[in-house]
């Protein structure tokens, strides 16, 4: 599967999964991968109401070498000659309702509603409001990009929140329709609902790392998100995966003095106890790994795509370089083309 | 069951609350820290928040609800005890309405109504404040030497330590309060501000809205001088002498960076954990000699030297970001939790984790 075919099934693409695996990071390899091929990639995140510094924008940013603090206005994260480009925001309930109320004729109030905590107060009539904002805003970039408007991105990527509470995100806006009341609002959610529903529109991506808790809370969320949020679900990222090296099964410190001495290299004790205790810990990861990807690909039939641990505890460009060849070298890869095709 | 009884005499409460980003292993981190309590020989109790299944099951709080369950101890055991919640936000509000309800009739009308089904079910900050709840009862009970609280994922220390009062402001809120007397010199009284407010709301989401939860404000009436008491006396519960922050994080950037946040916000409350936790470190092997990698190029050494450098590699720059939380928190006490052969799932996991807690 090319990766232009890829990131031709739908233009919204949700990214969400266990917290710590990955989501920004795979959000950002995902807008990069895109880029490359020439489209113009959006990453929509997500900011805390009121906040005025988010450490998760931050890593988005210095993933692509920006210092800059992604705000509601679109940034520039990188673009290619060749014409592609990844954009990033970071959308919050108050700025949404800001600009909701501008659109519906109330400019002069929105200011004051949001300063006064209003917003506090709409939420509590409201169910699941401040997520609906959001999610509208996401929609009518998604409309804007449908109507082919010139400044508007070919791909957007979400910035979902974490699997638990993504579910009830992309769920708001269904339990809006069912709680009574009229007003644009409704109007609005019920305009969102078609946009989640719609696998021409919306897929979700999930991302876990092959470990099993995380592989036991996909499996679960993705039979969540299908059932209550009526999403269509497009792949699952396994992020994190040990390279495999061939090492001795059974490695200890005797066995590795000899392979030393027949190789001619004089090592102490303690170094043979290291790589012995490296070897040891590197295959216990390897095997978890591996029987949790298998286990994964048995509970959920979705194609797979995996990207390599990084052996550094920071993600910037040279990492975001490599994950963007292995994402696209999984795309390509031949077992997973079959899995989409039978979807 | 609802807590170590049969006499004891009450205990002096210590709290510690587990803060930390999302995903760096907070709950397992505040079970193992009631574990290990419970090894010393206290009566530790450990409140969850949304823990894993498999972790739930070990501490059997799967379906116990929302008191505290006396976690059995596993061959000799150990001689204190563990105790283990798993918070029902829901349960726990609902309580907290029976409470202070103040006519007969009125909790179970304002438990029915939809716009209290929405608050205590989904705004943001209910799972934070009922946390602090469920502690302030355990607390006030006097039968733990010491409780554990996990807490939701946060990046604003703030919403955490507010959240009581956050709350009750709401349920005090000026405009709907204003509302429930809508005489007419009652609505000449309600600033013109909010009535443009009002109307908006109405205009934004229907009348019906604005109708129900006015309904809802008149049947809260009366109770929301006992929840603002209480939400008070819950937030200096936190904020006493006996209430220590832990900080729970992994050493990634990203990790970090959000931890970091979180420490400059909680100094900005005054508050300082005095106990980091970093999860899942690799660990430092010894380096090769100078010349080692070259020389045992093509021999079936090189496999085991190159992954060697590799899990060097992430643990050397994974020292670089521990060393910036010991320079945030120097005064902390710092545990560094191995990367473990598994996933903990069991008693015996949560005990090779607070093997690494201890002293």
């Amino acid at each position: 599967l090319s990766s232009t075919t890829f990131f031709s099934q739908a233009r919204v693409l949700i990214v969400t999964g266990k917290g710590g695996t990955g989501k920004t990071t795979v959000s950002g390899v995902l807008a990069n991968l895109a880029a490359r091929e020439g489209l113009r990639a959006m990453v929509f995140q997500i900011g805390a109401p009121g906040a005025r510094y988010e450490p998760g924008t931050a890593q988005l940013a210095r993933l692509f070498g920006s210092e800059e603090v992604l705000g509601y206005e679109a940034s520039v994260l990188g673009s290619n000659p060749d014409g592609g480009s990844v954009h990033a925001r970071a959308v919050t309930p108050d700025t949404a309702l800001v600009e909701y109320l501008h659109l519906h004729g109330m400019r002069r109030l929105s200011r004051r509603l949001v300063s006064s905590g209003a917003l506090d107060v709409v939420a509590t009539a409201v169910p699941g409001m401040p997520d609906m904002l959001v999610l509208g805003k996401l929609k009518q970039m998604e409309r804007a990009a449908a109507a082919g408007q010139s400044d508007a991105p070919d791909v957007i990527l979400l910035d979902a929140p974490a699997a638990g509470h993504a579910v009830r995100f992309l769920q708001s806006p269904r339990g809006l329709l069912d709680a009574a009341g009229g007003g644009p609002v409704r109007a609005q959610a019920e305009d969102v609902v078609q946009m989640l529903s719609d696998p021409q529109r919306c897929r979700v991506i999930l991302v876990t790392t092959p470990e099993e808790t995380p592989v036991s809370e996909t499996v679960e969320t993705a039979g969540l998100l299908e059932q209550r949020a009526g999403v269509s679900l497009l792949a699952v990222v396994v992020n994190g995966r040990l390279p495999v090296l061939s090492l001795p099964p059974q490695p200890d410190a005797a066995g590795i003095l000899l392979m030393a001495r027949e190789a001619g290299v004089t090592l102490q004790p303690d170094e043979l106890e290291g790589l012995a205790a490296a070897a040891r810990l590197r295959l216990v990861r390897q095997d978890v790994q591996a029987a949790q990807v298998a286990r994964l690909g048995r509970e959920l039939a979705l194609p797979q795509l995996e990207l390599p641990f990084c052996f550094d505890a920071d993600l910037r460009r040279p990492q975001l370089a490599t994950l963007t060849d292995a994402l696209g070298a999984a795309l390509a890869a031949g077992p997973v083309t079959s899995l989409w095709a039978a979807r | 069951m609802s807590g170590p009884g049969g006499g004891a005499s009450p205990a002096v409460t210590s709290v510690m609350v587990c803060m930390g980003p999302g995903g760096v292993g907070k709950t397992t981190t505040a079970a193992a820290l009631a574990l290990q309590a419970a090894r010393a020989g206290g009566r530790a109790c450990v409140v969850t928040i949304d823990p894993a299944r498999r972790l739930a099951d070990a501490l059997g709080v799967s379906d116990v609800g929302n008191e505290p369950h006396l976690v059995p101890a596993p061959g000799k055991g150990w001689p204190g005890q563990l105790w283990a919640v798993m918070l029902d936000a829901q349960t726990t509000f609902d309580n907290l309405v029976g409470r202070y309800a103040a006519a007969p009739g009125q909790a179970e009308a304002i438990l029915a109504n939809p716009v209290y089904r929405n608050i205590s079910a989904a705004l943001s900050g209910t799972q934070e404040y009922m946390a602090i709840e469920k502690l302030y009862e355990l607390q006030e009970s006097g039968a733990y030497d010491l409780i554990v609280v996990d807490t939701p994922p946060a990046q604003h220390a703030l919403d955490f330590l507010e959240a009581p009062s956050h709350l009750a402001r709401l349920l005090d809120n000026r405009v709907f309060r204003l509302l429930m007397t809508p005489t007419r010199a009652g609505l000449r009284a309600l600033e013109i501000g909010a009535q443009l407010m009002l109307r908006t709301i109405s205009k934004v989401a229907g009348g019906q809205v604005v109708a129900d939860t006015v309904h809802f404000f008149t049947q809260f009436e009366g109770m929301e001088e006992g929840f603002r008491e209480r939400a008070a006396r819950a937030e200096s519960l936190l904020r006493g002498e006996l209430t220590t922050f832990a900080l729970v994080c992994s050493p990634r950037r990203d990790s970090m960076e959000e931890s970091l946040y979180l420490v400059s916000q909680l100094a900005a409350a005054g508050v300082r954990p005095g106990t980091v936790v970093v999860n899942r470190c690799y660990p430092l092997y010894p380096p090769m000699p100078e010349g080692a990698a070259a020389a045992v190029a093509g021999t079936p050494l090189a496999p085991l030297v190159a992954n060697l450098e590799e899990l060097r590699m992430v643990a050397e720059s994974e020292n670089d970001q521990l060393a910036r939380i010991v320079a945030a928190l120097p005064e902390a006490t710092l545990y560094r939790v191995p990367f473990l052969a598994s996933d903990v799932y069991d008693l015996d996991g949560l005990a090779e984790v607070a093997d690494h807690l201890a002293g």
